[in-house]
């Protein structure tokens, strides 16, 4: 339901701020969305007064040493910092995208940072992702054929077949472009959202998995893809440079034409 | 699955949105006014039907500066809308939805969009 106002006890309070050390020039402010589950009390924005000077260039950099140096109780997702695990997912100057890849010059100003959006938070910078990942089994995200795989041997595909993949393989799972998407906001109990979405088409381009129709009966209702109405927050906030949007165009292709 | 009493995370208020979902929420908003402008219509055809009098009076009421200004915005409504809603037609054939083509064609729609606005009451004052 489309509801533009947080929930009581959701909306964030003015936090605590950290000034950065005395003698640091290069100094850019941090304000980071904070929520501590054991006070009881409304998240809140601190604000972290960082010295650029003394801070790798990422995003994710100014986190770790926030961290490391200013305080400690900071909680945030991170594994591999370059773009292929897809943990450090989060509302970085007002576009989902991973901390690790997002340069901290690129933001003009303050640097706001909160968790993915419209998602339920666990702590600080973690939101709770299982309604996306049971959303993602829902579409049984592996090769299903009835036809036994050749002896001593892979599933062969031509050059053009292994072509309908590429932009979809690539995929890490962030959810940055399901949680940038307002009909997810609105629908997410009945919408698959645009990552989901991307997940299923890329089984059914799949020209070695024989499970299409059943896929594309699984996905034949009036919310689980026609929820989507173009608005493309997925394909202009996705830090792979997918294209979220387009995947699920085609899977609305495909209904119609089988009809 | 229980969330408990977590927080939700802030959306509509942080979120930036690019050029593309911003005219998505005017398509629904100019979609919401022409169904109120098509209100007004009724009763313009209502009065007409009514008499001379109240013809008059509908008359009156759209020749003021407050009554052309909702023609004004009525069209541009229309427009928008109409212009729009080929850039979703030609998605639907699952075309332009590349990065660039997104900014190009909302580009290109809001430009026809103003084109024909101005055009439709420059010819509208000028018979």
């Amino acid at each position: 339901m489309v509801e533009f106002n947080l929930p009581a006890g959701s909306d964030p309070v003015v936090g605590k701020t950290f000034k950065a050390p005395s003698g640091a020039k290069n100094v850019k402010v941090f304000k980071i969305y904070r929520y501590d589950p054991d006070s009881g009390n409304n998240p809140q924005i601190d604000t972290f007064e960082i010295d650029l000077d003394e801070c790798g260039p990422m995003i994710l950099d100014a986190l770790i040493k926030i961290k490391n140096e200013i305080d400690a109780t900071l909680t945030f997702r991170r594994s591999c910092r370059e773009g292929i695990c897809g943990s450090c997912a989060m509302n970085i100057d007002g576009t989902n995208t991973l901390a690790c890849l997002k340069p901290i010059a690129d933001v003009k100003g303050e640097v706001h940072i909160y968790p993915l959006p419209h998602m339920p938070v666990i702590k600080d910078l973690v939101p709770d992702l299982n309604l996306p990942y049971a959303q993602l089994r829902s579409v049984e995200p592996w090769m299903q054929a009835d036809t036994p795989a050749p002896a001593n041997q892979e599933r062969l595909q031509s050059i053009e077949e292994r072509e309908q993949l590429d932009g979809l393989w690539e995929c890490i799972l962030c959810f940055s472009c399901q949680t940038s998407c307002p009909s997810y906001w609105w629908n997410s109990d009945k919408y698959l959202g645009p990552a989901v979405l991307l997940q299923a088409y890329r089984w059914i381009a799949d020209s070695r998995d024989e499970a299409t129709g059943k896929r594309l009966d699984y996905l034949d209702d009036p919310f689980k893809v026609y929820r989507c109405h173009t608005i493309m927050n997925c394909t202009n906030t996705c830090p792979k440079g997918l294209n979220p949007g387009k995947a699920i165009a085609e899977i609305k292709k495909l209904q119609l034409q089988r009809q | 699955m229980t969330t408990g009493n977590r927080p939700l995370s802030p959306h509509m208020k942080i979120y930036k949105f690019p050029l593309n979902g911003l005219m998505s929420g005017s398509h629904r908003v100019t979609g919401i006014l022409l169904s109120i402008g098509t209100l007004l219509f009724a009763y313009w055809l209502i009065a007409a039907a009514y008499g001379a009098e109240s013809y008059e009076t509908a008359q009156a009421f759209f020749g003021s500066w407050l009554g052309q200004l909702m023609l004004i915005g009525w069209t541009f409504c229309l427009y928008y809308h109409l212009v729009n809603g080929i850039r979703h037609l030609i998605w639907d054939m699952g075309k332009c939805l590349e990065k660039e083509d997104l900014i190009k064609t909302g580009r290109i729609g809001m430009a026809v969009t103003a084109v024909l606005t101005v055009a439709t009451w420059i010819i509208g004052y000028s018979v």
